[in-house]
């Protein structure tokens, strides 16, 4: 899923300043699952917003609803009879929700009030980590199941390198060097000759190194069946 | 045993400290009140086994929350105790009434508030 966290609230509100009456969409797709913008926490942003606003003697009135999901334009036209009626909406979504939201109503502001950091998964009940970069040519089945690209620092295809020691990644201790996590567990496997293999240079057209992407499902584009 | 304790603790209760929520704290004191505090069992008492550990991790989830827009955090607090300490209940509903008394009005003027 995607992973996201929290804007401080002071960023938050500094975004809403000037703003009377506000909607807190929320999304229940990825962002409910990793517990940052489903319908609990947008509860607990507009509350925690109106606090801030009634100390500061500024009122701010808010509405909030939580869609299915904001990636898809079917459920971003729900809002369609009323997004019209805030002076600005805060969308809880990860980064596609606001834009998605920007493109179909042009003439409303739309603040984002989560950061997306990753592609990954809970680890322990509260703990998030990634497991994916996204570069669009998965290879980690060459890697006994893990994967380089996205947790190597260095996304080395050949490691590991001099910064590994220990079983920790010199850019941070507390990360786990996974090139010596894939070397252990070839060795368990009894398969470490597979290392030995020299893999082509990856082409990185295929991640964001090549621009912005767009995946296409010929079978379901209407009007091509 | 009867007890008094303040009049100005309007008590709410719940089958579990483990029901109570973010948001319940948060609603209570956006509506005004001075202060909200959770008693639920005492530390691995709990016979849902960690509702009240739970409730404390929301109570200071709160407390973190308040102090980031400003608002004093002392104004939630958790206490621990048994359905047996009656006494002890009157003493917390005391401290507690105290401590929020020192801080005075809350700062957010609610739809409840005096």
């Amino acid at each position: 899923m995607i992973v996201a966290d929290r804007k401080s609230l002071e960023e938050i509100l500094s975004m809403v300043e000037t703003d009377k009456k506000i909607l807190v969409v929320g999304c229940k797709g990825c962002v409910t699952v990793c517990n940052v913008g489903g319908a609990k926490e947008v509860e607990v942003l507009a509350s925690a917003l109106k606090i801030a606003r009634k100390k500061a003697e500024n009122e701010l009135e808010i509405d909030t609803h939580v869609l299915e999901r904001q990636c898809d334009n079917e459920y971003v036209s729900q809002l369609g009879d009323t997004v019209g009626d805030y002076d600005a909406v805060v969308s809880m979504a990860c980064g596609v929700g606001p834009q998605f939201l920007s493109e179909m109503y042009r003439e409303q502001v739309f603040y984002p009030a989560v950061n997306t950091t990753f592609f990954g998964g809970a680890t322990q009940h509260g703990v998030w980590e990634e497991r994916c970069a996204g570069c669009g040519t998965c290879g980690i089945h060459l890697f006994g199941g893990i994967c380089p690209i996205a947790r190597c620092a260095k996304s080395l295809l050949h490691g590991p390198c001099g910064g590994s020691s220990n079983g920790a990644c010199e850019v941070n201790k507390d990360t786990e060097c996974i090139w010596d996590t894939i070397v252990k567990k070839k060795m368990e496997q009894g398969k470490v000759d597979d290392l030995l293999a020299v893999k082509g240079f990856k082409d990185w057209r295929s991640a964001r190194d090549g621009g912005p992407r767009r995946s296409i499902r010929e079978e379901l584009v209407e009007g091509n069946i | 045993m009867r007890l008094s304790y303040p009049t100005n603790v309007k008590v709410i209760q719940v089958p579990c400290t483990g029901r109570v929520d973010i948001i319940h704290l948060l609603n209570a004191i956006e509506d005004g009140a001075d202060g909200v505090y959770v008693a639920g069992c005492l530390e691995g008492e709990c016979h849902y086994i960690a509702g009240n550990l739970k409730a404390r991790r929301k109570v200071d989830y709160v407390k973190r929350t308040l102090e980031e827009i400003g608002v004093e955090p002392e104004r939630v607090e958790m206490y621990n105790l048994s359905s047996a300490q009656g006494a002890r209940f009157a003493e917390i509903a005391n401290e507690m009434v105290e401590q929020v008394a020192k801080l005075g009005p809350t700062p957010v003027k609610g739809s409840c508030a005096a």
